[in-house]
């Protein structure tokens, strides 16, 4: 039996111990904010935060979950008001919002390690999430919005 | 009956709005009539509009949302119109119904062919509730205006809010069209402005539901193994090592498909399972024997080389102007210099981030479905066609769409969870994996362009000739259809603006072999990327400024006249008629990139180049300059690109501007990086890794996106930016490096 906290519940699985965080989330725990892109942590829509840090929920079995703390999409904040969601709303930065989950998770995960991020910083962590309708304009001035920095 | 009217709730919108609702019902112009509706059904398709006992305005939205924002944009006209609190309008999302017209949000067109009824629903309930509230208070209708979701007697200052007038409103008769007046430009509260989606917070907090989060009780998960190669056939499987796998409720073959191939699953064996994962992992234990049936010698290069060659050879004339032989001949006798290139772009995938996925329960001979789908009503037509019921016995609930680009208005995923569902008696999840999405996609045609022109002493040409050859969508609906149709010549390719004296537009037979389906702007994608290309190629051999070339060719402003020279153009589905192609919006879109750019400041450099292209498609008007560095090692990257657009009215100008930035990223990953390729008649790419798109740091830095202030009809913004930007990007690594790209993707080029 697999023991985990997701979004600070106690939660428990007694599966296929390779089966990947991502489909206990979404088929077990009908959970559904984090998304399926890829299934080889090739494209971050499947982000979440384990025990802080980010990472590609699609590629880590349950077995690597065991014992951690899993925060998603649902459990970032309470009422949607963390300050990157803000900065995602305040510049209108989904389109069909499919990927936008993975990336906030990113993004959050991003401004804890680099609290004043340079384009650079910003290229080189968000690298790892796609977006097909190409928001990555506005989810950059986003993350400096959030950060406080200048765009 | 083509009027206004008041509907009655039940077996209209009994599971959108409450007892006692006032509902009208606007038709719809005649080109949003789906392409099977007359005006002689019981019902003339139509926008709906109700007003609750309690105050609050319900809009049926009937397109689907995929991200350009349209479900909210539609109905924010309406509510304009009715003067309505934003707050106060609930959206609907419409189930799949040919009672509101076309539904299959594609093609550009949502705004120009339903913001008319719209507008006009917004304003029939306005004047409805004035009227109420005039019989209520026994004054003049002239007297009570509808002000922010009150009705105010002008007179007297007396307010009554929309909730009260409902029941008075249910027995009047509506306005008659022509009795309908609108709002003044100056006093819209949401046309014009920037508005946020009604989706906005959802996305931002994962709360959006989307086809794959779809859920039914008693659901079941099927993956679904199908034959690798298009046209194959199971010959047999041996699934006792997947039943094996704990979780795996069963399996079940599906048959292949028949051509023409439309919109049907493709067949093959399904594994069922408790959750996704299990039923992905046993699909792999499968052994299948296929019979890779007639496409599988299919090779993309030995294929590119044939489209290539036919180009190189006399084809089917599609549009001729003067006499481009003659030109030729002549040309040739004085020994002139010949212009000659060809140009290639590969298959493409649509590669949505959210792989085609629906459920499916078929119960009691009936079928009802979630799904993300472009268009529900074609979801019901190849449900109810594979199921062999009738097309009112399928419902289909439409989810948000996880990006569509074109995939999601083949419903075959659909038929597949409903086919399932009807063979194992519960509910079907089917979730395709991205692997399933890159082998099975319908592609974006691959095509091959030849050009060839002469040109007098300063370079403009005296003669034009240009060849495409593709495999032609047509090939859905018709076997062999061996050449394009008429709407992908319509796009790009038969209406080059320029005032050349001989021209001559010609098409070459080619045989498919995958799936070919429109992808984001489709035909325009590749026709674009060659005339562009090759104006680009003259105006360097003539050493001329680009911008002042592509003027020069354009010509003087007018309205193309294309019968004297060619067919009679339809446009973006429209009459040529009611959208002719303006060469003066045309100039003008292309002056306003270039000064908005600061083009005539900019000089290229060794590894810094300035590329310029222009393009007309769903009746707008489109030019990018784009800005390109290129290291000693080849690197590229993109700082800046302005695209300037020309739509006409623009309902929400911040929604259309993130259309032409996003289009500025799928164009750079058309043009850098796009290529799907066969071996053996199986597709080569699987994921992401093989298949990349655009990453944050890939795509461009900036986009300024220029919009045109303009009163004319709407048209189009979700595809139009996209064919500017690969010519625009190549002419600009002409630029900086001298080489000249005429084969996609540009990563197979080395730049250094």
């Amino acid at each position: 039996m697999i023991q985990l906290k997701v979004n600070g519940s106690a939660r428990q699985f007694d599966g296929d111990p390779d089966m990947p965080l991502l489909w206990f989330l979404r088929d077990v725990l009908e959970m559904t904010g984090t998304k399926y892109g890829c299934g080889m942590g090739l494209c971050g829509a499947c982000t979440v935060h384990l025990d802080g840090a980010a990472a590609r929920s699609c590629s880590t079995p349950m077995k690597d979950a065991a014992g951690k703390s899993i925060t998603t999409i649902e459990g970032l904040s309470a009422h949607g008001d963390h300050p990157v969601q803000q900065a995602w709303k305040h510049n209108n930065v989904p389109q069909c919002g499919y990927c936008q989950s993975g990336q906030i998770m990113q993004a959050v995960a991003l401004l804890k390690d680099k609290p004043k991020p340079t384009d650079h910083d910003i290229d080189e962590i968000m690298q790892g999430n796609i977006c097909r309708c190409g928001t990555y304009q506005r989810i950059r001035q986003a993350i400096k919005e959030a950060a406080g920095v200048k765009a | 009956m083509n009027t206004i009217n008041v509907v009655s709730r039940r077996g209209f919108l009994e599971r959108f709005v409450s007892a006692g609702a006032l509902i009208i019902s606007v038709p719809v112009l005649e080109q949003a009539l789906g392409a099977s509706q007359v005006d002689n059904a019981p019902f003339h398709p139509s926008v709906y509009l109700g007003i609750e006992p309690n105050g609050t305005v319900v809009i049926i939205a009937h397109r689907s949302e995929m991200g350009t924002g349209i479900r909210s944009v539609l109905p924010m006209i309406a509510a304009d119109e009715l003067d309505a609190d934003w707050k106060r309008v609930r959206v609907e999302q419409a189930i799949g119904d040919a009672k509101y017209g076309d539904q299959n949000t594609d093609g550009s067109c949502s705004i120009t062919n339903f913001y008319t009824a719209f507008r006009e629903a917004g304003a029939t309930a306005r004047m409805m509730l004035e009227n109420s509230a005039a019989v209520k208070w026994s004054v003049p209708a002239s007297e009570c205006k509808v002000k922010f979701h009150e009705v105010v007697h002008t007179p007297s200052g007396r307010k009554v809010g929309f909730g009260e007038l409902v029941t008075a409103g249910v027995k009047q008769l509506p306005p008659k069209k022509e009795e309908l007046k609108f709002k003044a430009p100056s006093e819209y509260r949401y046309i014009g402005k920037d508005m946020p989606t009604i989706d906005l917070e959802d996305l931002c907090t994962g709360r959006g539901k989307f086809g794959i989060d779809a859920q039914m009780p008693g659901m079941v998960y099927a993956s679904i193994e199908r034959p690798p190669v298009f046209g194959g056939k199971l010959v047999s499987v041996d699934d006792s090592e997947a039943r094996k796998v704990r979780g795996v409720q069963q399996t079940v073959t599906l048959d292949g498909l028949k051509l023409p191939y439309g919109f049907q699953p493709l067949g093959g064996v399904a594994v069922i399972a408790d959750n996704t994962w299990t039923a992905m992992q046993a699909r792999k234990k499968l052994k299948i024997e296929w019979d890779l049936g007639p496409n599988a010698a299919y090779e993309s290069e030995a294929y590119k080389k044939q489209l290539l060659d036919t180009a190189r050879k006399p084809c089917k004339v599609i549009r001729n102007a003067g006499d481009v032989d003659a030109e030729f001949a002549r040309a040739t006798s004085k020994n002139e210099k010949f212009h000659e290139a060809a140009y290639y772009v590969p298959l493409l995938a649509h590669a949505p981030m959210e792989p085609p996925a629906a459920v499916a329960e078929f119960k009691d001979g009936k079928v009802l479905a979630y799904a993300a789908v472009q268009d529900p009503q074609a979801a019901q037509d190849i449900v109810s066609k594979s199921l062999g019921i009738d097309k009112k016995d399928v419902t289909c609930h439409v989810t948000l769409l996880g990006g569509g680009f074109g995939r999601k208005s083949k419903p075959d995923y659909v038929a597949e969870a409903a086919l399932l569902s009807k063979k194992i008696g519960k509910p079907v999840k089917v979730a395709w994996s991205r692997e399933d999405d890159l082998h099975f996609d319908y592609y974006h045609s691959v095509a091959g362009m030849y050009m060839k022109a002469t040109t007098d002493a300063k370079g403009r040409p005296t003669a034009w000739l240009q060849r495409s050859v593709f495999p032609s969508i047509g090939n859905m609906f018709t076997p062999n259809a061996d050449y394009a149709a008429g709407f992908e010549m319509e796009m790009g390719w038969i209406n080059v603006p320029y005032t050349i004296a001989n021209q001559r537009a010609e098409n070459g037979p080619v045989k498919n072999h995958v799936r070919i389906g429109w992808l984001r702007s489709v035909s325009n994608i590749y026709h674009a990327f060659a005339v562009q290309s090759f104006t680009d190629e003259l105006a360097a051999a003539a050493n001329r400024d680009r911008v002042e070339y592509m003027l020069d060719l354009i010509g003087e402003p007018r309205k193309m006249n294309m019968k004297e020279d060619g067919p009679h153009l339809a446009n973006a589905g429209d009459k040529m008629d009611n959208f002719p192609l303006d060469t003066g919006r045309w100039r003008n879109v292309i002056q306003l990139a270039a000064e908005r750019s600061g083009w005539a400041n900019k000089k290229s450099s060794p590894g810094h180049g300035f590329g310029i292209a222009s393009h007309w498609s769903f009746n707008t008007y489109v030019a990018a300059v784009v800005e390109v560095e290129v290291n000693e090692r080849g690197q590229l990257h993109i700082p800046r690109v302005d695209i300037a657009f020309d739509a006409g009215q623009i309902i929400n100008p911040d929604r259309a501007k993130a259309q032409f930035e996003g289009a500025s990223v799928f164009g750079t990953s058309i043009a850098l990086m796009g290529e799907i390729t066969a071996m053996d008649g199986k597709i080569q790419q699987s994921n992401f890794n093989n298949y990349p798109v655009a990453r944050i740091q890939e795509a461009p830095l900036k986009t300024h996106v220029h919009i045109v202030a303009s009163n004319e009809t709407p048209a189009g913004v979700g595809e139009p930016g996209v064919p500017v930007m690969a010519p625009a990007i190549c002419n600009a690594i002409f630029a900086a490096t001298g080489k000249r790209i005429r084969e996609l993707p540009v990563k197979k080029t080395k730049l250094a």
